[in-house]
């Protein structure tokens, strides 16, 4: 039996047969009675509310979600009626794509049901996807990048006649994110297409089913929601440990003989790390200790995806004791011999965490299990702090606010490429889709302007505009070519320009995987690394392609990926805030304890209304510890922002460090007057002015400008062919700020700017909740809350004025060093 | 990712340089790309590349911000202004192509002629723009001037040779800025137009152009010599 029907039809041996599939046809009876399954109460409702035009299912991982979403589907085809397509399914992921399409074949080929399913995604032959255009089958299973390319054909309206139903899965996960923005406007227009098209979305648990269904259903119909038992509550843990968790750091290196016992105590054991750094060096250590030679896997975005598939079969087999992986594994083909989750490091995120630990167990009625094992002593609070918050099912989850427009621009491009269209018509469509729902036309048209004709302050492209508006109003592509160059860069996926890595062989060498491109620049000729869990030494960089060769036994010199960190979500860090305002902590280990009490000895615990700034002198330097709790992202850009007005206001500062709940600043002059250094509008200016020309702001611009079609990707051809050729994105941002401050792309990025990286949002949510209560507590030392920040990693000079006189030092240095300084002048 | 504080942009820093000699004649090197010898009151600048944007919009491009003109023209006339030039030689790929010369707005036209006004001006065939121009001034081939010559292109048995064309650009501290490359034999410019990209001074070709004991001199706000990255 495949993994498709492990993970769906096996459910139903928790309800033994019984005759209560009034809605099915037939050979379905048969076929259930056969098998001597029966079908769960939400399955059920399924069948029940399939003609609804939007339905929302929220069930945990392993309750049969998926079957619940094809039942009414196949029940419709069953008797041979319908010609064409009926269902399209779309996931995130390609694999999960193909996984479904194996496995859904098994019942309706057991069934003799006359249905045609095939999937559709990248990595599908040009021949069957032609095929699929002009004959498509019953049911599609697609990605939304490869659906959205699908709408963008002059055929469209015919590939999707008779269309009924499509079943968005895991929309959870879309809703948080671009492609599932991209995913609901292309749903918009099959809905033009096909008006009684109906909706499903399957999701696993979140905090806010009534914002998924807002995004899921055509603004403003209804989507009511079915909730699925959600199983018993999951069986969550601190690890214990001999040793207590160091002060800082993020490897739980200290953890790993507990590890080790846990996975011997299992049968398979997920470890879920929060970056793929720390996962490599895990996975290293782990190995290491790893004395009866167990079968450990490693998997994570960053690998070969060969090496990907490897891990993944082996997993299913079950040969597999444990995967060390990473969000990789959040989503996807369910393990079902899967006994134990590990979560390694604070989960920064409530729903993350419960959802991680979904994948454990996934027989319907036993408890999941799942220990959490902090990296370092704060995280103990956190991890307590989370694991309260998923017992009380309290999740966490950040409202999205209104579409975000460069993504609008990319679907406009796609509609010019379908053929002419109506701006008030598309406009009209656009804003059924739940997030553009608030969408003004003003807005719409700024955006329009943007594809036709860039939409710069000087009119500079009237004869080459992109889009035309011909006399009877349609706008159409003024190229008809041009189509093939807005397909071509279609999507929303950011990959930061990666490179791959193979091992140095004559001719080619096995790939195992990408790093950054930015990390491999930083690479010198005998630098190691781990990637894949294998230390590599770095040899060359030939033709955009990492050459290594394995060097085992070295200690790695670098951590490989830069990678996303997660900052811990408001709702955590109020949670967080709220237990230190106990007078004891039982529930936390005495090493822990203790630490907390000292620090109300020696200063005062932060507070959720106020905010605590220490004040204190260590190593001959005044330091500032500013406990925002604002998470890691903000907790950063606030410190860019203080340091910056600390070097206006001549306080000298040299640097600073941040973590998710304090930034901690150093510098010649302490801060005896904190009140001026935290306006809001100050800062705010600090964010348009000085820290626009940062380096975070340009990667949003880079980010935006990709998908609203200013700046094409990069194809391996063009680089190959001479980097001068193209020059980066960086100088576009500068020119439009210098020349077009008020330009629709600066906009965009300054709205990406309170979000993600920058996460200024949440700076203005710390100095709402704090209201200018700020406590100075000038101190004579370093604090127990505030001392790990001396060891954290990722401390940023402020180089000021310095940076050119540092470059200077070295180029100096550079020229003794090679006695080249005579030569010349 | 770096998230460290950047100030200053290569635009704002004119008149600082690097001196050298090559086969005798006396240079300087400017932060801003720009090639001064004083002994002639001659600026030499490469690869303006003007009118990139227009062209790349009317090959089916994306719409580029339509700024670049300007902005390398403010700079150019910045250090015509801070070294008070008589003569300027444009070492080729002045224009994007020639359409994008003809294409050009009329007032940039204009500030082009006003720049001209008063100095010696010689524009150097590149291979983006064999042909111009309305604009008046010298159109050569290559120039010879004293013991050097200015051409594009750069060729493998020259001596005394100024070049452009490669867009060098070298890296210091983790950072990549445009270059000069210089050795006994030649000095190759980086491309002084905004919107330019950059070749790593490591590519074959350039390391095949330059003597061992090359240097990279970066431009920005002061010009810094190293030993020319490999």
């Amino acid at each position: 039996m495949g993994k498709l029907l492990r993970k769906t039809f096996s459910k139903f041996c928790a309800f033994p047969y019984k005759d209560n599939m009034k809605d099915l046809p037939t050979p379905f009876h048969d076929w259930f009675a056969t098998k001597g399954w029966s079908i769960h109460p939400h399955q059920q409702a399924m069948l029940e509310r399939a003609d609804d035009p939007a339905t929302l299912l929220i069930a945990p991982t392993g309750g049969g979600k998926t079957m619940a979403g094809f039942l009414p589907t196949l029940a419709e085809l069953a008797d041979g009626h319908h010609d064409g397509l009926h269902t399209l399914y779309v996931s995130p992921l390609k694999a999960l794509a193909a996984d479904i399409k194996r496995n859904l074949r098994t019942p309706v080929e057991e069934m003799g049901l006359p249905i045609r399913i095939d999937d559709r995604t990248g990595d599908t032959p040009q021949s069957r996807k032609k095929r699929q255009r002009a004959d498509p089958p019953h049911i599609l299973l697609t990605t939304p990048e490869s659906l959205a390319l699908l709408t963008s054909y002059e055929d469209a309206a015919r590939t999707f006649k008779g269309l009924r139903r499509v079943v968005v899965d895991e929309i959870h996960a879309l809703a948080e994110s671009k492609r599932g923005d991209q995913l609901m406007l292309a749903l918009a227009r099959l809905q033009s297409l096909c008006p009684d098209l109906r909706r499903v979305g399957l999701s696993a648990t979140v905090e806010d089913p009534e914002a998924i269904a807002h995004f899921l259903a055509r603004h403003p119909d209804p989507c009511p929601i079915l909730l699925a038992d959600p199983g018993p509550a999951p069986d969550i843990q601190m690890l214990e440990t001999a040793q207590a968790p160091p002060w800082a750091g993020g490897g739980a290196a200290y953890a790993i003989p507990a590890v080790m016992q846990q996975i011997k105590a299992h049968r398979t054991t997920l470890i879920f790390h929060n970056t793929r750094a720390q996962a490599e060096i895990f996975f290293h250590n782990l190995w290491l200790a790893n004395d009866d030679a167990l079968p450990i896997g490693i998997h994570h975005g960053s690998l070969d995806r060969v090496q990907r598939e490897r891990v993944e079969g082996a997993m299913v087999r079950g040969d597999l004791r444990a995967i060390v992986c990473t969000g990789s594994l959040d989503l996807g083909i369910d393990w079902g011999d899967v006994d134990l989750v590990i979560q390694i490091g604070a989960p920064k995120n409530v729903k993350r965490l419960v959802q991680r630990i979904g994948r454990a167990n996934h027989r319907y009625n036993a408890p999941s299990k799942a220990l959490l094992v902090p990296a370092n002593r704060f995280e103990v609070v956190e991890c307590r702090a989370a694991l309260e918050a998923a017992q009380a099912g309290d999740l966490d989850g950040d409202p999205r606010g209104a579409g975000p427009r460069d993504v609008l621009c990319q679907h406009i491009l796609i509609a010019a490429c379908a053929g002419p269209f109506d701006a008030g018509d598309l406009y009209c469509e656009m804003i059924t889709s739940g997030a553009y729902a608030t969408l003004t036309r003003p807005q719409f048209d700024a955006c329009l302007d943007f594809c036709a004709t860039g939409g710069y302050a000087l009119k500079a492209y009237d004869q080459w505009q992109r889009l035309l508006q011909r006399p009877d109003g349609q706008w159409q592509l003024r190229d008809p070519r041009a189509a093939a160059r807005i397909r071509m860069n279609l999507g929303t996926i950011q990959d930061s320009d990666k490179l791959k890595v193979r091992l140095k062989r004559s001719r080619g060498g096995k790939p195992l995987g990408e790093v950054e491109e930015a990390f491999a620049a930083s690479l010198t000729p005998g630098d190691t690394f781990l990637i894949g869990g294998q230390t590599v030494r770095y040899e060359s960089l030939r033709e955009m392609t990492v050459e290594v060769t394995r060097q085992p036994g070295r200690k790695p010199k670098i951590a490989t990926f830069s990678g996303t960190k997660f900052a811990t979500s408001t709702q955590l860090s109020a949670r967080i805030l709220e237990m230190l305002k106990q007078d004891a902590w039982p529930e936390l280990p005495p090493h822990t304890a203790d630490w907390l009490q000292l620090q109300r000895r020696v200063s005062q615990m932060p507070r959720a209304g106020r905010l605590l700034i220490e004040s204190f002198p260590h190593d001959g330097r005044a330091h500032s510890c500013i406990y925002g709790f604002a998470g890691r992202n903000a907790q950063q850009t606030l410190g860019l922002l203080l340091t910056k007005r600390m070097e206006d206001l001549g306080l000298d500062p040299l640097g600073f460090v941040s973590t998710d709940y304090a930034t901690l600043i150093w510098s010649l002059e302490e801060i005896r007057e904190p009140a001026p250094l935290f306006d809001l509008d100050t800062l705010r200016d600090g964010l348009d002015g000085w820290l626009a020309g940062n380096a975070v702001m340009k990667r949003a611009f880079r980010g935006a400008a990709t998908i609203a079609g200013l700046i094409e990707r990069n194809t391996g051809g063009q680089r190959k062919s001479g980097r001068q050729a193209t020059f980066s994105s960086d100088i576009l941002y500068d020119t439009l700020r210098k020349y077009d401050p008020n330009h629709l792309m600066l906009d965009i990025t300054r709205e990406e700017a309170l979000r993600g990286l920058v996460d200024f949002g949440r700076i203005e949510e710390m100095l709402t909740r704090i209201n200018g209560r700020i406590d100075l507590r000038r101190l004579e030392r370093i604090t127990p809350l505030a001392a790990p920040l001396l060891l954290e990693m990722g401390k940023v000079p402020v180089k000021g004025a310095g940076v050119e006189k540092l470059m200077q030092q070295e180029a100096e240095a550079l020229m003794q060093a090679s006695g080249l300084a005579g030569l010349s002048g | 990712m770096t998230l460290a504080p950047v100030r200053g942009t290569r635009q704002e820093h004119i008149m600082n340089g690097f001196d050298f000699t090559l086969c005798g004649a006396r240079l300087m090197a400017l932060g801003s790309g720009a090639l001064w010898w004083a002994e002639h009151r001659l600026l030499c600048v490469s690869d303006l590349h003007l009118g990139k944007a227009e062209r790349i919009a009317r090959r089916g491009g994306t719409h580029l911000p339509p700024y670049e003109t300007r902005d390398t023209l403010t700079r150019l006339q910045d250090a015509l202004e801070a070294t008070g030039a008589r003569q300027v030689i444009c070492l080729g790929d002045s224009f994007d192509d020639d359409a994008s010369a003809r294409a050009l707005a009329s007032e940039d036209k204009l500030w082009i002629t006003r720049l001209m006004a008063g100095r010696t001006w010689v524009w150097i065939e590149g291979n983006h723009d064999p042909g111009p121009v309305e604009l008046g001034g010298s159109h050569l081939a290559q120039m010879e001037l004293g013991p050097l010559t200015f051409r594009h292109i750069a060729q493998d048995a020259a001596t005394g040779e100024v070049s452009g064309h490669y867009h060098p650009k070298a890296r210091l501290r983790g950072g990549s800025r445009p270059a000069f490359l210089l050795d006994q034999r030649r000095l190759i410019l980086p491309a002084f137009g905004t919107y330019t990209g950059g070749l790593r001074s490591q590519a074959p070709v350039l390391n095949s152009l330059m003597d061992s004991k090359a240097l990279a001199i970066l431009t920005g706000p002061t010009a810094l010599p190293i030993p020319m990255p490999r």
